[in-house]
């Protein structure tokens, strides 16, 4: 019944229709416009949520194959389709996009004052391309949605951002395309190899080993460039730092884990030798940025800064778990991908609360909100905790999951990436100390308001998910359970393939 | 009476070639100016030629004693020159007027280019093709300086008249090299005489000089010299028919020529296109990142997509031919809309043509920045616009016949190119309005930009109707 209403489709060009909607009929005076804008946004980008909670339910968690399929001709005769579809690993990502969205709209809704409009068809061109992306079942149609985003985030942070916002939005741009051009012509020999872009009958057909380490190369190109991983990760503190707040919170909960899904999706089961032989390269790198990245973390003045070097140091955690391939890691790794979106979303969203009152990021202009600010002192060290990875949040279970399934794998490694919650304590209870503790000393800091009824509005939601994902995480592990040990089983039997040909030839 | 059958197949180019004839007369007799007559009589030339094109589809058929062909691959690129052509006559007319450069020459010389350009296309001999060649090139040499009394119009119709003279020479001396060594002018002859197998060297050295002559005239690098003067000098109408409807036209002689002919030799003349189409996609990309005037940088622009539309060629295969047509589709669209844009560049009334006077071009007038902003994405290949798929077909022929390196470096260079594409959004979005520019009053240009971003913008709903008609025209050129 429910797969034949092409629910995807709905959930990924609503927001589209909206975004028209909003060019075509507002019309009015500027602040008319800028209301109305603001209001279909927050529907629709709300209908959409609700639609794909849907999803969620509909979701058949016992199957391991892709569910809610649609498929239609796109370019006749080509082996080239629109083909959409969520299993265990894509259904949360779907999620996360559309509940962020519509936070995103009210978090904007007072600090972006100049063309409201234009920003609103941005975030909601931008929810269809991440949806449409995470529902992609067509490499090519993936391909399109996820270079597509770069487009209006472009747009999000050269318009509306902070003063190094041109330099900041080049940078995101070229970098990330940079990546992902390598990634298409790897796509084309995939596809001249296999006669179809269809990513069900790619993960079924061998590549040669050889052109197995050239395809994963090229891959790890665009999706390292997205995670990002440690060395190429200097696009992403700029523009966080730059990004308007909601822009922050999409980059930091969305778009980062475009590459970590791009691993999940292509690299591993489609080139299972190669990311065998890579494992130790993925390693090395991961172990860098978690150490690396955290001590860089350490040293920032900026407060975004130090949330986005963070959020490469989590990032860090995620990439360990995917290579390290055991059914726990690479829950975990789900898992810290979906608990990271939301809480370094969280967490971005407190710099936007005192940015929009001080205008300043800097850390040491603050201090001792706790005294005027309690409900925002209490919300921000939440979310601070859930970052660190303190249990009963959702921040425990991924890192747990990873650490476990990795101990499996290697101890050093898992030795290594422990240092990171450790670190990650660090960096945080230091950021937080300065920000709200301490003596209430500056005048404009003491003027500094408490959360408003709209900001409480924004942060009730995530406060619940985060405690609901750390104290009852089954709600969430249980729909990826199969498809995950499906992943991991179909990956261990072409290994095995793999390894019996080679005994087999000497 | 007797000929009659062997002329038919070039029906539409003896209607075009008479109207302009009549034209020409009617606008050196009359005693008052008809140069708005005139267009509108040239344009409706052109779409009753489009109209026999299309009505010819799926047929085949040899004039002038097999000096002429048509069939579907010829169709198809006459179809495209005509569109090019005859929007771009009516996107210039009110420029043309506003300047006081409007004369009846204009639709004339450009209905006999366009004339030229389809003998080009459906040349099935090497003098044919010389004649065709010979015929746009010369109307062009006079439309570039149509401006008479503006230095830079003439500076740049002399250059483009010396530069194009040394390519037809360079041309003309290749041919004759491959008259003398494979023996005949006829194209199916030269298939014939190299694929018997003991074709001279000579027949390659005279390709040689022919692609010499061909990569001027699509503007390839390293024969690109002429191009960022000559379209920064000519008025902006010409410049707007300079960037699309001949380079269609001399690269689908270009195809023609190496996918009929010379298709024996392929691997020869693989490894000089694919040098070609790396030089010009890097010239393209690199030239342009320094230019401050728009036509400046469309010419590196041009140069760019020319070379990315030269990777399918390097291919050699149906697929390769598949692709570059789509390319042509796409990039005529593309390059129509940002010349309306560019055409409507006006401040107190007077045409500017410098990039920074978009400064703020978001705020002052939405719709045309948003229109630009959508060809600028597209050029720079990014998803879901239009030019994503053109490169995405010629790459995906140079990797099927193992191109590789080929696709990479042009992957990178498009990641170059993107950088000054995004400089233009940029100022249009992110810069404060300096000046601001004058609203577009020429409906003929708001509805062309319209259409033009409406089809960039949706071309990936339905992008299966122009694959498979490029894709039949290909069939028939591989085939024939």
């Amino acid at each position: 019944m429910i797969e034949d209403i092409s629910l995807l489709s709905i959930i990924t060009f609503l927001p589209l229709f909206g975004a028209g909607c909003i060019l075509l009929l507002v019309r009015g005076t500027e602040t008319e416009v800028a209301a109305n804008s603001r209001w279909v946004a927050l529907w629709t980008s709300g209908v959409t949520f609700v639609l794909s909670l849907g999803v969620w339910i509909g979701f058949d968690p016992t199957r391991a194959d892709f569910q809610f399929v649609e498929m239609v001709e796109w370019l006749p005769g080509q082996g080239i389709g629109y083909h959409m579809g969520v299993d265990g690993i894509s259904l949360f990502f779907v999620l996360l996009a559309t509940f962020l969205t519509p936070l995103c709209v009210l978090a904007s809704w007072e600090s972006i004052k100049t063309r409201v409009r234009e920003y609103m068809v941005a975030f909601l061109v931008l929810e269809t391309m991440m949806v449409g992306m995470f529902c992609a079942l067509d490499y090519v149609l993936f391909y399109v949605f996820f270079e597509g985003v770069l487009i209006p985030m472009f747009l999000i942070i050269g318009i509306w951002g902070g003063p190094r916002r041109i330099y900041a939005a080049f940078k995101f741009f070229l970098y990330t395309l940079l990546g992902s051009v390598l990634m298409l012509v790897a796509l084309l020999a995939m596809y001249l190899h296999a006669g179809t872009t269809d990513i069900p009958t790619l993960m079924t057909t061998h590549f040669p080993a050889a052109m197995q380490t050239w395809l994963f190369l090229a891959l790890l190109a665009s999706f390292a460039v997205k995670v990002p991983m440690w060395p190429v990760h200097t696009w992403l503190p700029d523009a966080h730092v730059e990004a308007p707040t909601a822009g922050s919170v999409i980059l930091a909960g969305v778009l980062l884990k475009m590459g970590a899904y791009g691993f999940l999706r292509f690299s591993v089961p489609m080139l299972p030798e190669a990311t065998a032989e890579f494992a130790g390269l993925i390693f090395g790198l991961s172990i860098i940025a978690v150490i690396y990245t955290s001590l860089v973390a350490l040293a920032q003045e900026d407060m975004k800064k130090l949330i986005a070097y963070s959020s490469v140091a989590h990032m860090g955690f995620v990439t360990a778990g995917i290579f390290a391939m055991t059914q726990q890691s690479v829950e975990g790794a789900i898992y810290q991908m979906l608990s990271h979106g939301i809480v370094s979303g969280a967490l971005f969203l407190c710099v936007g609360v005192i940015y929009d009152r001080l205008h300043t990021r800097e850390i040491a202009r603050y201090g001792g909100l706790a005294h005027n600010m309690p409900k925002y002192a209490l919300v921000f060290m939440l979310f601070m905790m859930a970052s660190v990875g303190l249990p009963g949040t959702s921040g425990f279970v991924g890192e747990f999951l990873v650490m476990l399934g990795v101990f499996q794998v290697s101890s050093v490694v898992a030795l290594f990436v422990a240092t990171g919650v450790i670190l990650g304590a660090v960096y945080m209870l230091y950021l937080y100390r300065r920000v709200v503790f301490g003596k209430l000393e500056k005048a404009d800091v003491k003027a500094m308001l408490d959360l408003s009824p709209r900001e409480m509005a924004i942060f009730a939601p995530l406060v619940v998910l985060v405690l609901w994902m750390g104290i009852y995480p089954s709600s969430f592990l249980g729909p990826m359970h199969v498809s995950v040990e499906n992943l991991i089983s179909t990956y261990e039997a072409a290994l095995q393939a793999a390894g019996g040909v080679s005994v087999a030839v000497q | 009476m007797t000929d009659l059958p062997s002329m038919l197949p070039a029906l539409p180019e003896i209607v075009l070639a008479l109207v302009a004839m009549g034209l020409l007369m009617y606008g050196v007799f009359s005693k008052t100016d008809r140069a708005d007559l005139c267009t509108h009589g040239a344009v409706a030339a052109m779409v009753a030629a489009a109209v026999l094109e299309v009505l010819g589809i799926g047929t085949a058929a040899e004039g002038f004693f097999g000096q002429f062909v048509v069939n579907d691959f010829t169709r198809f690129a006459k179809l495209l020159i005509l569109v090019a052509a005859a929007v771009t006559l009516v996107m210039g007319r009110r420029w043309l007027a506003t300047e006081g450069v409007q004369r009846f020459e204009f639709p004339v010389l450009m209905t006999l280019s366009v004339v030229g350009m389809m003998l080009m296309v459906s040349a099935n001999d090497l003098i044919g093709m010389y004649l065709g060649l010979e015929l746009q090139s010369l109307a062009l040499y006079v439309l570039a300086t149509i401006q008479r009394d503006n230095v830079r119009a003439t500076e740049a119709g002399l250059k483009y008249f010396v530069l194009g003279a040394l390519a037809s020479g360079l041309l003309l001396y290749g041919a004759s090299l491959v008259y003398g060594f494979a023996g005949t002018t006829s194209f199916p002859g030269i298939q014939e005489a190299i694929a018997s197998g003991n074709a001279h060297l000579g027949v390659v050295v005279g390709l040689v000089f022919v692609m010499a002559g061909l990569s001027f005239k699509v503007s390839a690098a390293p024969f690109h010299m002429w191009t960022p003067d000559v379209y920064e000098g000519a008025p902006t109408p010409v410049t707007a028919l300079f960037a699309v409807a001949p380079k269609v036209a001399a690269l689908c002689l270009f195809l023609r020529l190496l996918m009929d002919p010379f298709v024996g030799l392929v691997a020869d003349w693989q490894q000089v296109v694919s040098v070609i189409a790396l030089l010009s996609m890097i010239v393209g990309s690199f030239g342009a990142i320094a230019q401050d005037n728009i036509k400046r940088l469309m010419a590196y622009s041009s140069i760019g997509h020319m070379g990315f539309a030269l990777v399918g060629l390097a291919a050699g295969t149906a697929d390769g031919v598949r692709g570059v047509l789509v390319y042509l589709v796409i990039y005529l669209f593309m390059n129509v809309g940002t010349f309306a844009i560019i055409l409507a560049m006006r401040q107190q009334g007077r045409p500017v043509e410098g990039i920074k006077d978009l400064a703020g071009l978001g705020r002052t007038r939405p719709l045309v920045a948003v229109a630009m902003g959508i060809f600028m994405f597209s050029m720079a290949g990014i998803p879901p616009l239009a030019g994503f798929f053109a490169k995405f077909y010629v790459f995906m022929a140079a990797v099927e016949v193992g191109l590789i390196w080929l696709a990479i470096l042009g992957v990178l260079a498009s990641v170059v190119s993107a950088f000054y594409y995004l400089r233009i959004v940029k100022v249009m979005y992110f810069d404060e309005p300096l000046e601001g520019l004058d609203p577009v009053c020429s409906p003929a240009l708001r509805i062309t930009m319209g259409v033009a971003a409406a089809v960039v913008l949706f071309f990936c709903v339905a992008p299966g109707w122009v694959v498979g008609t490029a894709e039949t025209a290909a069939a028939a050129l591989v085939a024939g």
